[in-house]
């Protein structure tokens, strides 16, 4: 079957689940304790200027004619408007979705980069120190919760030593943001030859992005170390052994190879989790993340914020796992995916 | 070689500078006239009179537009400065006088104020602002009414630079009420050229984009993260400001903004929690000043709907019962004003706040309790706002405890944010509470007007007492200098000290962290960051 066609056919099997979780989400907002229209209505409203409020936000229609209408809106593209932040929900999520997506990604790579290598040698030299350290670091990142590491980082780093920048967020003070493109600084940076904001983003990275890395470490490490231990245990290994080949070739060929799979399953479960769990590093580094941004939106009841993160987040999902899906038949060709 | 150094070079010895991913920071080269505050809430709208619209985003209203007039202010031993509730001086209006029989007070506008594109600031720009205060409803309306202003036909264009507004009856409140943040002056010309069908009062348009002649401009804002404002050479509201840009950062974690105010990084932490008020007033690098709010109360509602709390004898043994030192040195770590031990049951002045005749006694309260029809004891459920835990959650605890000593069980019942307006204002059904109102204009007779009137907002205990009624009706408008008025509010105190629908327990402070070099920081009724007399 062609690659394209395992695609569209999973996409189009990700139709209903998205159907679904449109129609739960707007059920589940509805659900929420708390009236908006009191809430925003301020600290001195009467009950005349509650239901004003009410009745401008739509919410005294029943509830079937409020989902025709936002139904009709999502048709055009159009999420609505955030009560808590004031904004068009659509462009809520599009400067901090990015914002999220580009501290998770590169605490992943950190931590991919630091994992993979340990758990490897810790499967490799089982119960030597190599091991003991691996167990070590990987019981102190997932033991340690990240509000935590995030304040002792910033108290160590910045407070004491001065050597990180404030952490307030995605750039400096004086920095200039690049004009939005995807919304990555990374790339935006460079993209419009800002180089000074480049570095400035870099520096405001490193903090949160080392905090993030030392969560997510464990299940990586734990994962690829278990993988490669059982690997390196299987008949194949010992034939290649018997074989007389090199033992760099078994280990990176053949073993890390066969590992792989169960390693990209994990780092797709951790990048998921990640990025919503990154709320509370969001808030110590004053990061304009999607984790706090939906963590007000439901503390204030505000529907149709709550209503995009959720869909953000699902089409989010749908492609990671399509991606994940194709990663796999790249890697092991005996992968089938029936479309 | 103090502990810090010790630790930074043995840090830069065992690791290695260069080896480090980062670079020390720079020492932070701002420009001499740029002032960075952070704080910890976030902006949602440049637009106060825009539905929805938050609290702190009042704070954009104060800066960047103009009203009438304004306070004066005055200076605390400390230094800083403080709103005087006795003096409203002009700010768009050179001069106005009252009618003699105090129903229709006439404005003329400075000849040289100016919008930001230079056009002249106009009556009809006045009456467009105020009638659009009133049109766009919810708290703006509101407050509004608060002054006496209820309907457009009130708002009077005399001629470009002459505006008289009508009431209905005199009130000491209406002139007051002119300063307040939601009575900004709008530049109509400019709004009216975004308005549409749909959206006549260009509601969207000012709502990112304000159109004032304030002191400051807002250079850019980006929702979520930060604010900058930037002078307006030209503004003639009052004494030119000496900070040219003024950068607001969202700052979310509490630990990250102490980080920075300790550090010296930033200027102003507006607005920090009481237990770090306390702990930076001992360090010599942060100045902390901390202000009494006027007219504000941190009290416990007893819900008159709730048996046990109909009776008297029961509402003062709770009264009684209450630790209120624990609970003034552990809730708000020794910040603000004690409200409670008044020697005399009597008032002698016509102040408000002052502290109530009850201190805790537990024998007192016991021997209260048993004369009254609740002499076994009841449960009852403790609400509090979890948005206001800092200062809620310590003090129910302590109220439990002060409570279960005579008898009274009471159970905690944390409130999430969304729900407590609903719950606790709107439907006031929850039996026992704590509840934190401020009156904005600095009177008694208005806070008892929001807070002990049967249907008003804060009467969270559905307090109804025909005397108190009267009483509100007759003052609410009068003039303090007018002989009746000190006699009338003795009462009111009198009447709140013995049927205690609220128990106070202490007058809350404002307190923020800045640096040393910080001059002209003001405390406002409005509790918002006031950027235009601030000097660096």
């Amino acid at each position: 079957m062609l690659r394209i066609q395992i695609v569209l056919g999973r996409l189009a099997q990700a139709i209903p689940t998205v159907l679904g979780i449109i129609v739960v989400t707007f059920l589940m907002t509805r659900a929420l304790p708390g009236d908006p229209a009191a809430f925003f209505a301020g600290p001195a409203a009467t009950a005349e200027s509650i239901a004003q409020i009410r009745a401008q936000l739509g919410l005294d229609r029943p509830w079937s004619a409020q989902f025709g209408g936002y139904l009709v809106d999502l048709a055009r593209g159009d999420l609505g408007r955030s009560i808590s932040t004031g904004q068009p929900v659509v462009g809520d999520l599009a400067s901090r979705l990015p914002a999220s997506l580009e501290l998770t990604l590169v605490a992943l790579v950190l931590s991919v980069s630091i994992a993979v290598p340990l758990g490897v040698l810790a499967a490799v030299r089982q119960d030597t120190w190599v091991d003991q350290l691996c167990r070590f670091v990987v019981t102190a990142g997932v033991s340690l919760p990240t509000f935590f590491t995030g304040l002792l980082l910033v108290y160590v780093f910045y407070f004491l030593l001065g050597w990180a920048p404030m952490p307030l967020g995605r750039l400096d003070l004086l920095a200039i943001a690049p004009p939005h493109v995807t919304g990555f600084m990374l790339i935006d940076g460079p993209l419009a030859g800002q180089w000074a904001t480049v570095v400035s983003a870099a520096k405001q990275l490193v903090l949160p992005a080392f905090t993030l890395a030392l969560f997510t470490l464990a299940p990586i490490a734990r994962m690829t170390r278990a993988a490669m231990v059982q690997a390196l245990a299987s008949d194949y290994i010992r034939t290649a052994r018997a074989c007389g080949l090199p033992s760099r070739k078994i280990l990176f060929v053949y073993a890390l190879r066969n590992a792989q799979l169960p390693v990209i399953t994990t780092l797709g479960m951790v990048f998921s989790f990640t990025l919503g769990a990154n709320v509370l590093v969001e808030k110590v580094f004053s990061w304009p993340g999607i984790g706090s941004y939906a963590v007000e939106a439901l503390v204030s009841s505000d529907y149709a914020a709550v209503q995009g993160f959720v869909l953000a987040m699902a089409l989010l999902f749908v492609t990671l796992n399509l991606i994940i899906d194709i990663v796999y038949t790249m890697i092991d060709p005996r992968v089938r995916i029936d479309g | 070689m103090n502990r810090r150094n010790l630790l930074k070079t043995a840090g830069v010895t065992s690791l290695g500078l260069a080896s480090l991913p980062f670079l020390k920071s720079q020492a932070f080269a701002q420009p001499a006239s740029t002032l960075v505050a952070v704080v910890g809430y976030t902006f949602n709208s440049l637009d106060i009179h825009r539905p929805g619209t938050n609290r702190p985003s009042y704070q954009i209203a104060v800066n960047v537009y103009d009203r009438l007039v304004t306070f004066a202010t005055r200076k605390m031993p400390d230094g800083s400065l403080v709103y005087d509730y006795s003096k409203v001086v002009p700010e768009l209006a050179e001069k106005w006088v009252t009618s003699p029989d105090r129903k229709s007070m006439t404005f003329t506008l400075k000849g040289n104020a100016r919008f930001w594109d230079g056009s002249p600031v106009t009556a009809q720009d006045v009456k467009w602002s105020f009638d659009r205060a009133l049109a766009l409803g919810g708290f703006p309306k509101t407050q509004m009414g608060a002054g006496g202003f209820k309907r457009p036909e009130q708002f009077v264009v005399l001629d470009d630079r002459t505006i008289r507004i009508d009431l209905d009856e005199p009130s000491k409140l209406a002139l007051p009420n002119l300063t307040v943040p939601v009575a900004v002056v709008i530049n109509a010309k400019a709004a009216k050229a975004k308005a549409t069908a749909a959206d006549p009062w260009a509601a969207d348009f000012l709502h990112t984009s304000p159109q004032g002649s304030g002191a400051y401009k807002v250079e850019r804002w980006d929702a979520g993260q930060q604010l900058i404002y930037v002078r307006n050479d030209d503004w003639v509201g009052g004494p030119k400001p000496a900070v040219q840009r003024v950068i607001v950062r969202e700052v979310p974690s509490l630990a990250t903004r102490r980080a920075l105010i300790e550090r010296g990084d930033v200027q102003l932490s507006f607005q920090i929690p009481n237990k770090d008020a306390k702990e930076l007033s001992a360090n010599p690098k942060v100045k902390v000043v901390g202000t009494a709010i006027d007219n504000c109360l941190h009290v416990v509602c007893m819900n008159y709907d709730f048996a046990p709390f109909k009776d008297p004898n029961v509402r003062k043994a709770v009264a009684h019962a209450i630790p209120y030192e624990q609970i003034y040195n552990q809730a708000a770590f020794g910040r603000g004003t004690p409200m409670w031990g008044a020697k005399s049951a009597k008032p002698t002045e016509p102040v408000w706040p002052q502290p109530f005749p009850y201190a805790t006694d537990i024998d007192r309260a016991k021997s209260l309790l048993a004369s009254s029809g609740f002499a076994k004891g009841f449960e009852v459920p403790l609400s509090y706002d979890l948005g206001e835990a800092d200062w809620g959650e310590p003090t129910a605890l302590l109220i439990q405890e002060g409570l279960a000593r005579i008898g009274i069980k009471v159970v905690l019942d944390k409130v999430p944010g969304a729900n407590w307006r609903t719950r606790a204002l709107v439907e006031k059904k929850l039996p026992f509470l704590l509840e934190n109102f401020g009156g904005w204009l600095n009177t008694p007779c208005y806070y008892f007007y929001w807070a002990y009137i049967k249907g008003a907002l804060f009467n969270a205990s559905n307090y109804d007492d025909p005397v108190v009624k009267r009483l509100v009706d007759e003052t609410l408008h009068m003039e303090p200098s007018d002989p009746a008025y000190r006699p009338k509010i003795l009462q009111l105190i009198e009447k709140s000290f013995e049927d205690l629908p609220r128990i106070p327990l202490w007058q809350p402070s404002l307190d923020s962290a800045m640096s040393p070099r910080l001059d002209g920081y003001s405390f406002w009724y409005h509790r918002q960051m006031d950027a235009r007399m601030m000097k660096i």
